[in-house]
């Protein structure tokens, strides 16, 4: 196999585990509206502790996208 | 930098004898999303091998600097009692920044405010700021982000140390966990604290230089669908689109890592006053 095919091969591959990322902020916002509906009074109060799981798990998508970018561009 | 710079056609300077190297042909017509990452020398510095001079990337953290110093001097120096407009965004800028640190670690934690307060602002500003067309983003560079991060990191083991002692350690053993899974805990525990300024950089890099990559490859759609004729031009107008949607979502992730980022920083900060959890 030619090094340049190899080369997008393996960015599209590595493009896969950004939807593991997905996956992980969906239940993040969805367990944060389900809760939230539950006890609005108590939503506002967490925000600060959604964004910091949403930041976190958003990082592991980034650097597989990052891998992905790594391979197109740097390699 | 949003805009047009990294949708420059590609210039010769640097990518093209790699490529020649590998054997590839360098395109003219294909557009560069990383051009806007290359650093310029302004003023050539070298000392010995040592390289120091000042690039686009110094000039740029110069100016977020000075910008967001004049800035806060500028609406605080007055300090009315009914606040202006200006001088309620610097109050709730301290205020956001002073309720994170309180939140994060407690009553005690207000001496490493001058800390956070300036983390939080150069990233606010520096990210803001790099999302101007031809402007250089200093935060998409490792380099930069991974100093700040290991100056939050050295901050909370010198912090901890000077404070605590070897009672600092107790940040990797916690309480009540039984005796046979402790080496396996501690090890883990260790490792965690040890990648913090890996993940605490990489993070605030990686979306920088994601956001601004994603948004030149949308902007070279635009050129090469523009050069295609009549219904290349009229199919340019989704990827601008498209361009200026990512534009707003990148004004967002720039506000939101910085956050992130000083959010982090007080949570780290928290093990240096409060080891014991």
């Amino acid at each position: 196999m030619e090094a340049e095919a190899a080369k997008f091969i393996g960015a599209g591959i590595a493009c896969l585990g950004m939807g593991g990322a997905g996956i992980g902020l969906g239940n993040i916002f969805g367990s944060y509206l389900a809760g939230a509906l539950r006890n609005p009074s108590a939503a506002d109060g967490q925000f600060g502790r959604l964004i910091f799981g949403f930041a976190v798990t958003e990082a592991l998508g980034i650097f597989a996208l990052l891998i992905a970018l790594l391979l197109l561009f740097a390699v | 930098m949003p805009g047009c710079s990294g949708t420059a056609t590609r210039s010769d300077d640097w990518t093209a004898p790699r490529a020649r190297m590998q054997g590839l042909t360098v395109a003219s017509d294909k557009t560069d999303p990383i051009h806007q990452f290359h650093l310029n020398e302004l003023v050539p510095i070298h000392v010995g091998d040592l390289n120091f001079s000042f690039t686009n990337s110094a000039l740029f953290m110069v100016v977020t600097v000075v910008l967001s110093a004049v800035f806060l001097y500028m609406t605080t120096s007055s300090r009315g009692l009914v606040p202006g407009r200006l001088q309620s965004i610097t109050e709730m800028l301290y205020e956001f920044v002073a309720s994170m640190l309180r939140d994060a670690t407690g009553p005690h934690g207000q001496k490493f405010f001058p800390l956070v307060f300036s983390l939080f602002t150069f990233i606010l500003v520096a990210n803001l700021l790099g999302l101007f067309p031809y402007f250089f983003t200093v935060t998409s560079h490792l380099v930069v982000t991974v100093a700040l991060a290991l100056l939050v990191f050295f901050t909370v083991v010198v912090v901890g140390l000077a404070k605590h002692g070897l009672r600092f350690f107790k940040l990797f053993v916690p309480e009540g966990v039984p005796l046979v899974l402790l080496p396996l805990v501690v090890a883990i525990e260790v490792i965690s604290f040890l990648s913090r300024p890996v993940s605490h950089s990489v993070r605030l890099f990686a979306n920088m230089l994601a956001g601004h990559i994603t948004l030149k490859v949308f902007a070279g759609f635009v050129v090469s669908l523009g050069a295609m004729g009549p219904l290349g031009i009229a199919g340019a107008v989704l990827p601008l689109g498209m361009t200026v949607a990512i534009t707003a979502l990148e004004i967002l992730v720039a506000a939101l890592q910085a956050y992130v980022f000083a959010v982090l920083a007080c949570m780290y900060l928290n093990d240096a006053l409060h080891p014991g959890h």
